[in-house]
């Protein structure tokens, strides 16, 4: 009888998650113990044979000056791209906070950006910069600014930048939203008979109170430049010009799709996996902080 | 010099108006108290005297200075919060000192300050600890310490105890009289309890649906409740109000099928004028001649009893007599005329005698 009754709890909780275990599994694991094992390997030019070689992939990859190039660009770019999609977030989020008339409206519109394709987001910024036919573009070169993102490996850095951060903005408004929200209205009230006002008191009472979406929003955003972001810099400029663009995702693509160089792209593959593990445990680790105070 | 004064507020929100004109004066270090039910708009009073709701029309006086359009910062006034509103990520210390660091003080006056208001209130082995590590009761003297700390023109209490224990409520309202009458600082407070409104006010003003009732002192709006909505709201369990018909010339009220004699009172009003008689359930004595009521409830409360009687859907007797007293089934009750309140039945104001015996009060 006890063993009728637990039978179908057990099946029937294995049916409803078997489709996303079946996913993950196909798309994820599998391919993930692939990268690992073709680091171990290298395969001969015409893809005809491939040898056990330990870990030599990993030692040329940090002995090669261009791998190296690409993480110190892929930190500027994540760097960059945190800081600008959490800065215009949050000064958003603080003027959509105010009462204003029709703040509804602004809200939705400004969470929109979220459901653009990546890659439509990197078109858009393109037909903006397009230094000739782009808005933005055309006009920087009337004024007398050389502006080409084609020929210009730093404009073309911060377009990519510009249209990955755009992207996340959304994301990191609806946070820092909620977060404003959900101080009590009336501590912002003592502040203000307090005498606290503007600035002030956005940095003496609003901003620490802002702290843990600070530090939330800062990991997931490290993780979305860093790993997130292919598409839209691939759609941009390809990773170019030359390799200015070319951040360590993109490199993993060129090398090893572009170049058919696969042991190398799985080292960097299983390299970035690391990375992701890592910041994943940092995240998980604070949201479970958070969750238990 | 008056400490405050408002005068002809109003507030609406959309067609919605919450204050209908109100018009008040505090004397210097008077203490206030704003009481009524939820929704009476005493918190939105309190709010556009701390200038955080701009009001509709009127305007608002500190100190003989017109302070309507000022800011907050700029009116010189402190407020404790019903959840205290403490700065969660700062000590007790730095809850205190914040305001007066934006003055600009310098840093030894500000030390000074804290001191002493943390002595006065008992916080000084507290001053390093963050709200979160505080009993609510410690809260509550933070967030009046905060508010000392300011010497401000006008103290103003937004239900302050509200949040606290029933004991410890007791004890910080003590706490709250003693600190207001040392310190002598006009102050309004708002609160629903009329136990709370009763002992802290040198005055009281009922509030009802956005507009002032009365405002006098404890004593009288216990004694002479201007209408029947006071009567029933100040006094605790609420003031017995009985429907009936004033005649033999106005010094007789019939109440259900009995003639309630008004003694040496008498109403000007004709015979026959619906009116509604008040008694307070303490008032309310046992009397062999009385009027017969059959006896619903009795309910103990340590050295009284509440005693519910009347007949099911008409009109309801309460009774507050000492614990013990011996109760049949039916009681006999008279209304000693002293303690009687007449209100008119349509409008539900209070009438007042126009020959009078000794005082009611």
């Amino acid at each position: 009888m006890e063993r009728r009754t637990l039978f179908p709890g057990r099946l029937l909780p294995a049916l409803l998650i078997l489709p996303q275990l079946v996913l993950t599994v196909i798309f994820f694991l599998w391919p993930a113990i692939q990268a690992v094992k073709s680091s171990l390997e290298r395969e001969d030019a015409f893809g005809t044979s491939t040898e056990f070689v330990g870990l030599d992939n990993f030692t040329d990859l940090f002995a090669d000056p261009l791998y190296l190039a690409a993480i110190g660009r892929t930190v500027v770019f994540c760097a960059c791209v945190t800081a600008v999609s959490m800065g215009v977030a949050l000064v958003l989020a603080v003027l959509a906070d105010t009462e204003i008339r029709g703040r509804a409206f602004y809200r939705t519109m400004l969470i929109w950006p979220y459901a653009v394709a990546p890659a439509m987001a990197a078109v858009l910024w393109v037909l903006m910069f397009h230094p000739q036919i782009g808005l933005v573009g055309a006009w920087l070169n009337r004024i007398g600014i050389a502006w080409d993102y084609k020929l210009d490996g730093t404009q073309a850095m911060a377009l990519v930048i510009l249209a990955a951060a755009w992207k996340q903005i959304s994301y990191n408004f609806i946070f820092f939203l909620a977060g404003l929200q959900a101080i009590p209205k009336t501590i912002i009230e003592a502040a203000r008979i307090d005498g606290a006002r503007g600035l002030r008191r956005f940095r003496t009472i609003l901003l620490p109170l802002l702290l843990p979406t600070v530090y939330f929003l800062l990991v997931v955003d490290l993780v979305y430049a860093a790993f997130d972001t292919f598409a839209t810099v691939y759609a941009v400029n390809g990773g170019g010009p030359g390799q200015s663009t070319q951040t360590l995702v993109l490199k993993v693509y060129l090398d090893g799709v572009v170049n058919a160089n696969v042991g190398a792209s799985s080292a960097q593959s299983v390299v970035l996996m690391v990375g992701v593990i890592v910041l994943c445990a940092l995240q998980f680790r604070f949201l479970g902080r958070k969750a238990a105070t | 010099m008056a400490g405050l004064r408002l005068d002809g507020l109003r507030k609406s929100f959309g067609s919605n108006e919450i204050l209908k004109g109100v018009d008040l004066t505090l004397a210097d270090g008077e203490m206030l108290v704003i009481v009524g039910a939820s929704g009476c708009g005493k918190s939105t009073l309190l709010r556009i005297v701390a200038g955080l709701e701009t009001p509709t029309a009127g305007r608002v006086l500190i100190d003989g200075r017109d302070v309507t359009d000022l800011d907050p910062s700029a009116r010189d006034i402190a407020m404790v919060f019903q959840n205290y509103a403490l700065y969660p990520h700062m000590s007790v210390f730095d809850n205190m000192a914040y305001g007066l660091k934006i003055r600009g003080l310098p840093r030894a006056e500000i030390r000074a300050k804290v001191d002493a208001a943390s002595a006065l209130l008992g916080l000084e082995a507290l001053l390093e600890r963050k709200p979160r590590q505080l009993s609510g009761g410690q809260r509550q003297r933070v967030a009046m310490g905060r508010a000392i700390v300011r010497d401000p023109k006008l103290f103003l209490f937004d239900e302050p105890l509200s949040n606290l224990d029933a004991k410890l409520r007791v004890q910080m309202r003590g706490e709250i009289r003693r600190l207001q009458r040392r310190l002598k600082v006009t102050s309004l407070y708002v609160t629903h309890d009329q136990v709370e409104a009763m002992t802290l006010g040198d005055r009281l003003l009922v509030m009802h649906q956005g507009v002032p009732v009365q405002l006098a002192t404890p004593t009288e709006v216990y004694a002479r409740p201007a209408d029947t909505y006071v009567a029933g709201f100040i006094g605790s369990p609420a003031m017995n109000l009985l429907p009936g018909l004033l005649g033999r010339n106005g010094t007789m009220v019939r109440v259900a099928g009995a003639d309630i004699d008004l003694g040496p009172q008498r109403f000007d009003r004709p015979d026959g004028h619906p009116v509604i008689l008040g008694i307070r359930p303490e008032h309310v004595v046992l009397d062999a001649s009385g009027m017969p009521w059959p006896v619903e409830v009795v309910e103990h409360l340590g050295a009284e009893m509440l005693v519910h009687a009347g007949r099911p859907g008409e009109a309801a007797l309460t009774l507050k007599i000492a614990n013990g007293t011996p109760l049949s089934d039916a009681i006999r009750v008279s209304f000693p005329a002293a303690h009687i309140h007449v209100f008119d039945q349509a409008t539900g104001l209070r009438f007042e005698p126009i020959e009078s015996g000794p005082s009611t009060s």
